[in-house]
């Protein structure tokens, strides 16, 4: 069966390392910090402006001046350190934060990232995502397979505006997880349940399919 | 030196039509509430404003958009205002989208007194579309060039008569860097401090950048997006 948001936020909190320092997108990014393995320890950063970000607040304590870059209240674990923009962002564009995890509406096979406008539609604004796919060597993104209109996000070409070029690594969704390289798709893992019949069918890019394809372990 | 002023209509003095100002703050966060409470009381109208966020429909900048008073904003992220979005998409509302890593160095360099740098931030999207691109260690980057602003109005936590500023957690955001680069500086600070009353190792900005400063008469601290968990 194909994962929910929670599933994929499991999966992608399998691939943290302990020391790291980790920045999560909005959406199913935010969810893996609720997933983090036994024996790791690793440190948030979100690019308004903490290090060392904790879990919401216990109802009733919540503080106006402690949020996160998706404007959430949160609380600041021991250790934490609070700076302002520029700072933040030269822990990113220094690559000093070692996995960035973000969410998409269209990735590319050559690792194209879009994830911001839809012309004459939507426009929500890049906020930190260009700055952070432009400078992150490790980064994955989260999304689910297909856009709510069933049309596949694993796409040979973007058609929406770019947010960043090949620069998309690892892609995990609600059906696989699949790594980008010589411009094609990889599926490494498949969710549980789900045959590489419908990965393909739900996939518009070109994918590459090794002859033993797992089942992602949750 | 008296940088002390009582309020802020004396704060926003020289305040005029057709300006460009930086607003301080992330979302709701950081935001100087006080001083937009006056702009839209004295009805200034075809602003610049240079901030990372528009606020929401009925809080923070967004009360200046609802009176049409913005003919420009310089953002990263609209979000969840509604009308901002709609101005936007409906061509009432100039606004130059830049990604909040290079709004932010943009706005620092504008009060370092470096004119343009170069990020990779946006190579290859259309934020680089007219820019002048260059590889350094073979990889490309464009050139943004640095903002600076006719006022920049920022808020803090605590301040001194002498303008030096300390902000409490993420409520700090872009306010330092905004604090640089205008060309006044105004800080609205929930307390004012006689000078001696900071630490000097924890002052997060210096008082040479802030030309006004004033106590805030209430801070409302709206909160954008309660999220808490059960005990």
């Amino acid at each position: 069966m194909a994962l929910d948001k929670n599933g994929i936020a499991q999966r992608i909190a399998q691939e943290l390392r302990d020391g790291w320092y980790v920045n999560l997108g909005i959406g199913i990014p935010t969810l893996v910090a609720n997933y983090i393995p036994e024996g790791i320890e690793v440190e948030f950063q979100s690019e308004n402006g903490i290090l060392g970000m904790g879990p919401f607040p216990i109802d009733g304590e919540e503080d106006a001046d402690l949020i996160n870059a998706g404007k959430q209240t949160i609380t600041a674990m021991n250790g934490a350190a609070y700076f302002d923009s520029a700072m933040s962002f030269a822990m990113i564009r220094g690559q000093h934060v070692q996995l960035t995890v973000l969410g998409a509406m269209e990735v590319s096979q050559n690792g194209d990232i879009a994830n911001w406008k839809i012309p004459g539609k939507m426009v929500k604004g890049m906020g930190g995502a260009m700055d952070l796919v432009a400078s992150a060597e490790n980064i994955i993104v989260a999304m689910m397979h297909a856009n709510k209109a069933g049309v596949s996000k694993l796409l040979k070409k973007c058609s929406l505006p770019l947010t960043g070029v090949g620069c998309v690594k690892k892609v995990i969704t609600n059906l696989a997880v699949m790594e980008i390289k010589n411009n094609a798709f990889h599926l490494v893992e498949r969710a549980p349940g789900v045959t590489v019949e419908e990965i393909m069918a739900a996939t518009e890019g070109d994918l590459v399919i090794p002859d033993n394809i797992p089942e992602m372990q949750l | 030196m008296n940088k002390v002023v009582k309020n802020p209509v004396e704060a926003l003095e020289g305040l005029q039509d057709d300006m460009t100002l930086m607003m301080g703050g992330f979302g709701l966060c950081g935001i100087p509430e006080n001083s937009i409470a006056e702009m839209v009381r004295m009805g200034v109208s075809g602003l610049t404003c240079i901030s990372n966020n528009a606020g929401v429909d009925d809080f923070g900048l967004g009360l200046l958009l609802q009176g049409k008073q913005i003919k420009k904003m310089i953002s990263s992220y609209v979000g969840e205002n509604d009308e901002f979005e709609r101005q936007m998409l409906s061509g009432e509302l100039e606004v130059d989208l830049i990604p909040q890593g290079s709004l932010a160095e943009r706005c620092r360099a504008g009060g370092a007194g470096i004119p343009a740098f170069y990020t990779p931030a946006g190579y290859g999207t259309e934020v680089a579309e007219g820019k002048e691109v260059r590889e350094f260690n073979g990889k490309p980057h464009i050139l943004e060039s640095a903002l600076t602003a006719d006022f920049a109005i920022v808020k803090a936590w605590r301040g001194d008569t002498e303008g030096n500023l300390i902000f409490k957690a993420t409520a700090r955001n872009f306010n330092p860097m905004m604090a640089m680069a205008g060309k006044i500086t105004v800080a609205e600070v929930e307390e004012l401090l006689p000078a001696g009353s900071l630490n000097p190792n924890e002052i997060h900005t210096p008082g040479i950048f802030i030309q006004r400063i004033f106590q805030g008469e209430t801070f409302e601290k709206r909160i954008e997006q309660r999220t808490v968990r059960q005990k």
